[in-house]
């Protein structure tokens, strides 16, 4: 093994000599504890700079560098499910039980529990063709997912010599083997940085439901798609992406907590177990896989940590699953890229971000799309990124540059928030790219979808020109059919983009609710728009004494209840018959 | 092993609080150094950054009196350790864990690093004990729970350190009898507010339970760097080790962060917002981090850190990534304070994030959650007609305009305002809460249920309609 000496130790900055046959990005050990880091620069004279994924405290020169020869890379295999790892694929409940409670550095364990037997069941027979992409066998995960043994992509192409009967096995034991002495196991490892190979990448059609009526009504985001979710701090991000990860219909959730609170994370191993997934009817944590890197854990593994996650995600994805990865936050990925960039005494651009950060970014939101994988499936990521503008001003580099790699931007508004207003997604300034590509999924659902929801956030919109003008003469000023607007785009806010994540009820919008509350809603404006046309008063729409219910169908109309759901339309419509006759 | 206390005479260069010191072997980064001035006193540094011959180091005590040549350089073999005891309760210390009441040190044989270790997510456990802080506007509106980081943004020359106290005095648990040890440190606030803080706890007859680090405003800036982390030292052993409910007060954050800055900006670091080193969020978190409570602990660190937001911008670097950080925020208010409104706590930008899992059914009481939903929808409301009665006058709003406006002063006036030394429990709080809801038309209170308003609304209308 290779080994170098350290010149210098500044914070999570290492520099080492003697480091002539260490390439670029390789993992080496550093000190008499074995920290972990990685090769980030090498200059003449054997020099290296290493960035180390630990707490540096006490290391100094003249110790020494181990060399792994390898980059970093992540364990793939049965056990990812339901586990809480650091930045760095070190699971925390393992370094728990051997640490305790605070995280020594230097600890070392196995990602995945290689004690544990899993029931393999072969799928190909002695004398098939091996080659990358086909799948030799699967494993039973969790319940709801099944986890498919994929030739990796570096296998030269061959033949099954022998195979392993279907049984219970663990660990490193070899299960298949090669005409060419090559073996297989359960287990693989794949680089981080290094995106994992596909046949070829689809159009996104399929809306990822989540759930909340004003994502998927107004600003859907496409199965395989990237979204961007900015806000200042108190505007929600964390219980939006939080929301997101509950109720998505996505099979495998990735959840990268990238130095954000400890409570937060707490909070989901907490919280998930207990939480029933709507469609498997399973626990949501056993579709979930976490990474955790705090705001107190060392800044390095911040860098990596949503690089270990997107891979884990490729990984499902590869066997045919839809993923959803939720990063909270890229801001903070960023500022660790920053934080190093400075110690490094590179030339800073803008802010002290380095020049690369846009390539950074652009090579993390490109990991996801919609895909055809190695074995021939259809399988998706999808990305959604939280950013934290400093001082919510989304004028700053972190969110500027992410918006010119996402299509789907969920703008967070404090105005919103204040008034505890949740999801506090502004209508004004969010968009999304991906609505005409979906509204097809929509339109079979409903076929006037598209027309509902043209509808009303046309009203949205333009009450945000009415509202100016009410705040110079007031809104009694107005004509009756400028207040009608704003009366139902107060509707609009308070009975269908509002939601209350603490609802038995309203927590989760199945996309048969939505098109019914669309369609309601849409009736009901384009309605009460006639009659004022047609001479009705404004008061005679306010004094409408099934109104509160219609504010209220969020929470008081169960998901499935189709005679609820009739009655109250029923009630609104005859109203407004009334309204109607009267008028003759 | 290498000689402890091996001893360097003369640096190479000074350059304000850092020291380079030259031709050195065998040093550690973050170690710890006993600088000797020419004059024979001695200060304690810090290895920053160091090569194999060379290393930066800075100095807690300053670098006021050294020489290139005189100076003497003693490396200790270990980044700073603090003493921790519980002997250390009702004692005044610096910065740095040394005495500074003239009593002698502390007895144990147990010292602790000042930086801690980062805290296992997988070992946390939730806070959801609700603390009833006798503030209606923390209580009902920004609930505050145990192992909470909730940091109070204040501005200079408004009351945030008579509301510390006050929350100091009168925080308890509805569910047990259980005191608060209180740990307070004080980094470059004059000997005044420390004073004040002194008084206050002796007043209430606290002061042995609550230990002080003091780094005033005429001490060393190197020092306000460590005076936080010694602190949480102490409270991570009473609370982890000994099982004790700590309340931590930091105070200012602000002078901490400056200290920060001036440090990075000797050292030539490139700066990122305002001059402050890229790391400041990552430096933060370090010690906002360290509270909460531990799975299978008994004891819990709940943070109160004081911050003054430069010319009340809470878009300032210091306050905008603190609250990245913490659970929350209670931001105090210059225009209420003006209007003679104790505690000014603003009713919008305040937040709590930890509250929705304090209170409701078995924590406080089954509405608490839609009546505090409710009253910040109703205020944010207030404040937008407010700005629109400014333009076209009072007169010419709706009447339910005005009963919003009614429902502004009254809220302000009876929820948010009360007495420095009023400790109201939050039945009371809940009380006075829907009182002033009633105000508004029932049809505009959409965030709370039909039982709840057949249960408490219109029984608050028969109740003032009794009086």
């Amino acid at each position: 093994m290779n080994e170098g000496i350290i010149t210098r130790v500044n914070g999570p900055i290492v520099e080492a000599r003697n480091m002539e046959r260490a390439g670029m990005l390789e993992v080496v050990e550093v000190g008499t504890e074995h920290l972990i880091g990685e090769v980030i620069r090498v200059r003449r004279g054997g020099l290296a700079t290493i960035q180390v994924y630990e707490n540096t405290s006490g290391l100094k020169p003249g110790e020494t560098v181990y060399c792994t020869g390898r980059q970093l890379s992540v364990k793939l295999g049965p056990g990812l499910l339901g586990t809480i790892y650091d930045g760095i694929q070190r699971p925390l409940d393992r370094i728990a039980e051997l640490s305790g409670a605070m995280i020594r550095r230097g600890e070392k364990t196995e990602p995945l529990d290689m004690s544990k037997k899993w029931h393999f069941v072969p799928t190909v027979n002695p004398g098939d063709e091996l080659k990358p992409g086909v799948v030799y066998g699967e494993i039973q995960e969790t319940d709801s997912i099944k986890l498919k043994l994929i030739v990796p992509p570096s296998q030269k192409p061959t033949r099954v010599k022998t195979i392993v009967p279907e049984g219970d096995y663990a660990g490193e034991e070899t299960l298949l083997v090669a005409e060419n002495n090559d073996t297989l196991g359960f287990y693989q490892y794949w680089p981080v940085r290094k995106p994992r190979p596909v046949i070829a990448r689809k159009q996104l059609t399929t809306p990822l439901l989540t759930g909340l009526r004003v994502i998927d009504a107004f600003f859907p985001i496409a199965k395989g798609g990237a979204a961007a979710i900015p806000g200042g701090f108190g505007t929600g991000k964390t219980m939006t992406q939080q929301a997101l990860a509950k109720w998505s219909d996505a099979d495998i959730i990735v959840y990268i907590g990238c130095g954000e609170r400890g409570n937060e994370m707490t909070e989901v191993l907490r919280e998930f177990p207990e939480l029933v997934d709507p469609r498997s009817g399973r626990s949501l944590m056993e579709r979930t896989i976490l990474i955790a890197n705090t705001s107190n854990m060392p800044v390095a593994a911040r860098e990596v940590s949503i690089y270990t996650g997107i891979t884990l995600a490729e990984y499902y994805r590869d066997m045919g699953y839809h993923v959803a990865i939720m990063a909270d936050s890229t801001s903070r990925w960023a500022e660790a890229l920053r934080e190093l960039s400075g110690r490094l005494e590179e030339m800073p651009a803008d802010e002290g971000f380095p020049a690369y950060l846009p390539t950074r970014l652009a090579s993390f939101y490109e990991r996801a799309g919609f895909v055809e994988t190695m074995s021939g499936d259809s399988g998706s990521v999808s990305v959604i990124g939280a950013v934290s503008p400093p001082g919510g001003d989304f004028s700053e580099p972190v969110t500027q540059h992410t918006s010119r790699f996402i299509r789907c931007f969920w703008a967070l508004d404090r105005a919103l928030a204040n008034a505890r207003h949740y999801p506090a997604i502004s209508w004004h300034d969010s968009y999304s790219e991906y609505l005409i590509e979906i509204a097809g999924w929509w339109g079979q659902q409903d076929a006037e979808w598209k027309a509902h929801r043209d509808l009303l956030m046309e009203v949205l919109q333009e009450e945000v020109g009415l509202q100016r003008i009410a705040k110079l003469i007031g809104p009694d000023a107005l004509p009756d059919h400028q207040r009608l607007t704003l009366l139902v785009a107060d509707i609009i806010k308070n009975a269908f983009l509002q939601q209350n994540s603490f609802d038995e009820i309203d927590m989760y919008c199945s996309p048969g609710k939505q098109t019914w509350m669309l369609r309601l809603l849409a009736t009901f404006t384009e309605r009460s728009q006639n009659l004022i046309r047609k001479g009705a008063m404004l008061a005679d729409i306010n004094a409408i004494t099934a109104l509160p219910r219609l504010l209220r169908m969020k929470s008081e109309i169960p998901n499935d209840d189709k005679t609820a759901m009739a009655n109250l339309e029923q009630q609104i419509s005859s109203a407004l018959d009334a309204i109607e006759s009267n008028l003759r | 092993m290498k000689v402890a206390g091996l001893e360097y005479r003369g640096v190479s260069s000074i350059d304000g609080p850092l020291v380079f010191i030259d031709n050195i072997r065998d040093i550690a980064y973050d170690e710890l150094v006993e600088i000797t001035t020419p004059t024979g006193d001695v200060r304690l540094g810090q290895v920053l950054d160091v090569t194999a011959s060379a290393a930066v180091v800075q100095v807690f005590g300053g670098t006021v009196g050294l020489s290139q040549e005189k100076t003497k350089a003693r490396f200790l073999g270990s980044a700073l350790k603090i003493p921790v005891s519980k002997d250390m309760l009702g004692r005044v210390f610096d910065g740095l864990g040394r005495p500074k009441d003239g009593l002698p040190e502390p007895l144990t044989a147990d010292r602790r690093d000042v930086n801690g270790m980062p805290v296992n997510p997988y070992s946390r456990e939730y806070p959801r004990d609700f603390i009833q802080t006798g503030i209606s506007s923390i209580d009902l509106m920004n609930t505050l729970v145990r192992g909470q980081k909730l940091p109070i943004f204040s501005g200079n020359g408004l009351p945030h350190n008579r509301m510390a106290a006050q929350i100091a005095r009168q925080a308890k648990l509805l569910s047990e009898e259980v005191e608060f040890s209180i740990v307070f440190a004080a980094m470059g606030v004059k000997y005044d507010v420390a004073r004040f803080f002194i008084d206050s706890f002796e007043r209430s007859g606290v002061l042995h339970n609550v230990a002080m680090f003091l780094s005033l405003a005429d001490d060393p800036s190197a020092e306000r760097l460590v005076t936080p982390r010694s602190a949480l030292t102490l409270a991570e052993y009473l609370a982890f080790d000994l099982g004790m409910h700590v309340l931590v007060i930091i105070t200012d954050m602000s002078n901490y962060c400056e200290a920060l800055r001036e440090i990075a900006t000797a050292r030539g670091e490139i700066p990122s917002r305002k001059g402050y080193p890229g790391y400041l969020y990552s430096d933060l978190a370090s010690m906002y981090e360290r509270a909460g409570r531990l799975r299978g602990g008994a004891g819990s660190i709940t943070q109160m850190p004081i911050l003054t937001m430069p010319s009340d911008d809470i878009s300032h670097p210091i306050p905008d990534l603190t609250g990245y950080i913490t659970e929350g925020q209670i931001v105090l208010e210059r225009d209420m304070h003006q209007r003679g409104i104790y505690p000014p706590v603003a009713g919008l930008p305040s937040l709590s994030r930890l509250m929705k899992d304090g209170i409701g059914k078995g924590r406080t009481r089954d509405d608490h959650p839609r009546v505090a939903s409710q009253l910040f929808a109703a205020y944010s409301k207030v404040k937008d007609i407010r700005s629109l009665a400014s333009v076209i006058g009072e007169e010419e709003l709706s009447p339910v305009d005005k009963l919003y406006l009614k429902f502004g002063a009254e809220f302000e006036n009876k929820v948010v305002s009360q007495g420095e030394f009023e400790d109201r429990p939050i039945q009371r709080t809940l009380e006075i809460g829907w009182e002033v809801l009633k105000i508004l038309p029932r049809s505009e209170l959409l965030r709370v249920s039909e039982e709840e308003l057949a249960k408490y609304y219109d029984e608050a209308v028969t109740i003032k309609s009794k009086k």
